[in-house]
């Protein structure tokens, strides 16, 4: 019909673009009779109207085609059931109302893979999840209304039958989509095969798979597309605070059943918990795509539990975004009561998605331990692991102890909602400190956990890109699991003003500078391993240098808040909000980029450009820059976190543009990383040899790595970081044995 | 040899600038009260040791790129060298000993923020959604500003009606938050004569921004003249309706969301608001009228003006007599 090429899909997403965007602005006319230049209505229709057409200039009627006009399509579908469902129970037509606007996101992204590939685990599992939610919902809702009591509430149902439904939905999407199918026969005694075949091509990372390059891939781009989300959100809050005073989050707007500045609050808030979850997946990702085979073994300890980890991520992110849609919250990730205690249902949402994320994170660290005491190759001591793997051990121990914390604070907040128990609330005798304390357990040591991998894939690409050994192999060995064993003592450093007991402050300053320490040690180590070295700088190393300098500007302005006379300035300001985005960027997001850029040639042959990556990391980086800088100067001088708005009288007019500007430019280079890493799975140029010249085993067999990694098995029979001694070898194939089963 | 030498002099003198540039840029408020100077010192001092470390890494490592580089077309790898022990056991022991060193002066700052003034003024602070109020209570004074005299220490007992805000004056440094339940302490001994403000630094809901309150810091004599002249107009007040229901709306903090001159803030003005009709959000309109505004303070989720947030404004259980009172200094915003 057409010959697709990129020009056409240029010229049909322009077309698209204008097309769909004026007969939004008609809709919208058609309805109010004002004719409104920028509006959600005409946003979100050219938006999947033009990505539609331009997918079907480039690519014809791909499957990629069909998935965006599944999204188009089912996004309409669902909003007009929603619509007619509104009517029919709540009486009356709202064209903003959540329920229809909940039914346009779960059915269009359903019908999204649905059209890629028809009936597969993703559209399967989000069918089932819709189904669990609604009869959940809709039981809940019958019961009530037999026992006298309202059954329908502001978003459609009530809360307790949303909080049902939801938590069935998660349920009815993992028994739905194949992930427990085979612990279900095992439990009727059926047995099943040990390996399944994967299916050819792309359609397997759409399917349950048990290989863990597949599971780690399906991680990564799960967190790639979470960090699309939670990154919209911020450029969204960022557009409205580039300059003081409300510009387009007012109090007259009106979505969701939020307000412009509600909506600030709830966007402010998913930002900070969308990013961490994305966090957890591209650490899961690393962590499961590159452990067994720097291991020399074929897979985790337990492939099943594995893929389980991954798929319970997918109904948990849908429930944050069910959190924006039913009321949205106004609390930050963090939650304290009793702000989160009286915030709408979107509260709910939020607390069950992370609560069932932390499921992934607990039993992924739990097959990672599995996998790393049982499953190295011969003659891999201790000591002899790549040192990614110890980091992968120290986060793991974390992740397995002390996400059941969070799990805990928030299950009870949903407790005091929906059972009336008073554990935070003062007039039942209950204590809203108490909370911070449960909550912290957990959400401090959680920062070692987002930043101990990245730490980790520092450690081991420094060696490869500068020739020569990693300096103090142990020291820094140990001093991951020291940083997570410190990182369990300092929590209440987050409650210095909270009203805690006044000398409990002391003892926990003592302890997080302590943490300092071990982290000293790497950066000294990272220095020495440098020096005197042979460096080159390609892509994967570029992303390694920034994220050490990164972390660096985080880790120093760590001590300031960490010393509890400081901090009494410094809390709850952008002076904090610089620092943990200095310790995110620097500690996950650049060696995440960097572990993508480097292990992506042996995933699938080809290397991404070097040329996007350098742009890539020269808008980022300088960008970042000036957006840490700038948040940590109005920190000081008075910018509070958490705002909408700010009082002009600070002057932190221009700065505020600046940082918006910046933000812009971040996002710039991430969907240039997106393009290159789509584009080269196919077109990227052949890179099937050790192109980085690694000792690590997984370069010395070809790419991409055949499904059980190895052919042949190999022992250990030298140093890992041997570079610059001749002759040293780190490992040796040897024959299988001749009843050996691949 | 000489690699380590010129690193070492690279390192010391970007340390210097590093500190210099920090300190010329003037990073901090103007410190304006006497808790403030053990928390300056002690963050200059941080600054020291943050150029310092920033430098120590930085250098060695750009340094490194520049001068380890591989070349061109060369193949072979760098120095064999695994490790170091002594120097291991150096660079952690002496940041051991530094990190310690910090703690120690952290503490003693602390402690000098902490110093009690037996006979410190003592004043009530109210935090609710989305306004505070103070209270001198033996002078039956109740404000939305906070003043206070110079070089005197004060004691602010403070207590929150809803959920969770924080008391913070970024040029006395000290926040602390106000949690509901319990009575949070603030000392402050404010040393310079000005105008500032209190800023809420604990999310507490959608007006958050919003809920920032004068705070006067006035000479002793100025004090005491405001002092008087508040408890004059609260003596007088006491004796009207109009007076008592103004009282009423300091004490709970309305004037935190409802302007008396017009101007849109997060509730409606109060400006001509007697009377007035009023398009709802349902679309309906409605009177202002007893009836209605003795409602929206008993349930203000009944019947909510378009334009404005709805499910913001608490309920506020007042009697019959209060609501009247308000009824009557509302009718005089004309």
């Amino acid at each position: 019909m057409i010959n697709p090429s990129p020009a056409r899909g240029w010229l049909f997403f322009a077309v698209g673009l204008a097309a769909a965007y004026a007969a939004g602005m008609g809709l919208v006319y058609a309805v109010s009779g004002v004719l409104t230049y920028v509006h959600l209505v005409p946003i979100l229709l050219a938006t999947v109207v033009s990505a539609t057409t331009m997918s079907w200039g480039a690519s014809g009627f791909s499957p990629l085609t069909k998935g965006f006009l599944g999204l188009t399509l089912g996004g309409l579908l669902g909003y007009a059931l929603g619509l007619v469902i509104d009517l029919l129970v709540q009486g009356l037509v709202d064209w903003a109302a959540p329920t229809a606007s909940l039914f346009s996101l779960l059915i269009g992204f359903t019908a999204f893979f649905l059209g890629v590939a028809g009936l597969n685990a993703v559209s399967k599992g989000l069918i089932w999840q819709i189904i669990g939610t609604l009869t959940g919902a809709i039981l809940v809702s019958l019961i009530r209304a037999a026992m006298g009591l309202e059954w329908s509430g502001t978003f459609l149902f009530t809360e307790p039958a949303w909080v049902t439904g939801a938590f069935l939905g998660v349920l009815f999407f993992l028994g739905g989509n194949g992930s427990v199918s085979d612990w279900f026969k095992w439990a009727r005694g059926i047995d099943t095969p040990e390996h399944h075949e994967d299916a050819p091509g792309w359609q397997k990372y759409l399917s349950v798979s048990l290989d863990h390059k597949v599971i780690g891939i399906q991680y990564t781009v799960t967190a790639l597309f979470l960090i699309g989300v939670g990154g919209l959100f911020a450029l969204i809050f960022r557009a409205e605070l580039a300059a003081s005073q409300l510009q387009f989050l007012t109090n007259d707007v009106r979505l969701f059943g939020q307000t412009g500045p509600q909506l600030y609050n709830t966007f402010m808030s998913l930002h900070g918990m969308i990013m961490i979850i994305s966090i957890l997946l591209g650490i899961a990702g690393m962590i499961n795509y590159a452990v067994p085979f720097l291991l020399g073994a074929q897979d985790m300890a337990f492939p099943r539990l594995n893929a389980f980890s991954f798929w319970i991520a997918v109904p948990a992110s849908v429930l944050m975004l069910m959190s924006l849609i039913l009321g949205g919250f106004d609390t930050g990730w963090t939650g304290y009561p009793p702000l989160s205690a009286r915030a709408p249902v979107g509260m709910q949402m939020f607390f069950l998605g992370v609560f069932t994320a932390g499921w992934s994170s607990i039993l992924g660290a739990l097959n990672t331990i599995a996998t790393v005491l049982r499953m190295r190759a011969k003659g891999m001591t201790a000591f002899r692991m790549p040192i990614f793997v110890w980091a992968a051990v120290a986060t793991s121990i974390i992740a397995l102890t002390a996400t059941q914390l969070i799990g805990l604070s928030f299950q009870l907040v949903m407790f005091q909602r929906l059972l009336g128990m008073g554990f935070f609330d003062p007039a039942k005798g209950g204590n809203p400190v108490l909370f911070q304390h449960l909550f912290w357990f957990y959400s401090h040591p959680a920062v070692y956990v987002f930043i101990l991998p990245g730490l980790g894939i520092i450690s081991e690409l420094i060696p490869v890109f500068a020739r020569k050994p990693l300096f103090g192999y142990r020291w820094i060995a140990m001093s991951s699991l020291a940083i997570a064993l410190v990182g369990f003592l300092v929590w209440a450093h987050h409650m210095f003003t909270s009203g805690m007991n006044e000398y409990l402050r002391v003892p926990f300053m003592y302890s997080t500078l302590l943490v300092a320490v071990p982290t000293g040690v790497k950066f000294f180590s990272w220095v020495a391993t440098l020096w005197k070295g042979k460096i080159w700088t390609p892509t994967p190393m570029l992303f390694v240098l920034g994220g050490l300098v990164v972390f660096l500007l985080g880790g120093l302005s760590g001590p300031p808040n960490a010393t509890v006379s400081t901090d009494l300035h410094l809390h709850d300001t952008y002076f904090i909000v610089g620092h943990f985005h200095d310790t995110i960027f620097g500690g996950f997001v650049f060696p995440f980029f960097a572990a993508i850029y480097y292990w992506f040639p042996k995933a699938t042959g080809r290397r991404m450009s070097e040329t996007l990556g350098k742009l890539h990391f020269w808008l980022m980086t300088p960008a970042f820059f000036v957006l840490t800088f700038g948040m940590m100067r109005i920190g000081l001088l008075g910018m509070r976190r958490r705002i909408a708005d700010y009082d002009p009288a600070l002057n932190f007019d221009f700065t505020h543009l600046i940082l918006t500007v910046a933000g812009f430019l971040i996002a710039l280079s991430v969907m240039i990383f997106i393009y290159n890493f789509f584009h080269s799975i196919k077109n990227g140029e052949k890179a099937e040899g050790n192109i980085w010249g690694s000792r690590s085993p997984e370069w010395q067999v070809p790419s991409p790595l055949p499904a059980h990694n190895y052919d042949q098995p190999f022992e250990v029979v030298g140093e890992p970081y041997d570079y610059g001694l001749p002759g040293a070898k780190y490992i040796e194939f040897v024959k299988p044995a001749k009843s050996g089963r691949k | 040899m000489g690699h380590f030498l010129i690193v070492g002099i690279l390192v010391i003198v970007m340390a210097v600038l590093t500190y210099i540039g920090l300190d010329a840029a003037g990073l901090m408020p103007v410190q304006a009260s006497a808790q403030a100077v053990s928390i300056d010192w002690l963050w200059n001092w941080q600054l020291v040791a943050i150029s310092f470390l920033f430098s120590l890494i930085v250098v060695p490592l750009v340094y490194s790129l520049a001068v380890f580089r591989r070349k061109k077309g060369e193949t072979g790898d760098g120095a064999h060298i695994e490790g170091n022990t002594p120097l291991e056991i150096a660079w952690t022991v002496i940041p051991l000993f530094i990190v310690l060193v910090f703690a120690y002066m952290g503490a003693y700052s602390l402690g000098e923020t902490r110093r009690v003034d037996p006979n410190a003024l003592v004043i009530k602070v109210q935090a609710r959604q989305f306004a505070w109020t103070f209270e001198y209570p033996e002078y039956g004074i109740v404000s939305s500003e906070l003043h206070l005299p110079v070089n005197k220490q004060v004691l602010l007992k403070m207590e929150s009606a809803d959920v969770i805000h924080s008391f913070w004056v970024p040029e006395f440094r000290v926040k602390q938050d106000v949690v509901p339940g319990r009575v949070t302490e603030y000392r402050i001994t404010p040393t310079l004569i000005g105008s500032y403000k209190v800023r809420c630094a604990e999310l507490c809901g959608s007006a958050h921004a919003y809920m920032e309150n004068p705070v006067i810091v006035n000479s002793q004599a100025d004090y005491d003249a405001w002092i008087s002249a508040q408890a004059a107009i609260a003596a007088e007040a006491a004796k009207t309706p109009e007076g008592q229901g103004k009282s009423l709306t300091v004490k709970n903090g309305c004037i935190g969301c409802h302007s008396l001159d017009g101007s849109k803030m997060t509730g409606p003005t109060w400006f001509n608001l007697y009377g007035s009709e009023a398009a709802l959000a349902d679309g309906s309109t409605v009177l202002r009228d007893d009836a209605y505004i003795a409602e929206s303070i008993l349930n203000p989720k009944a019947k909510e003006v378009k334009g404005f947030a709805p499910t913001v404004m608490p309920a506020y259980p007042l009697t019959d007599e209060e609501i009247a009172n308000i009824i009557a200094y509302l009718k005089t915003l004309k």
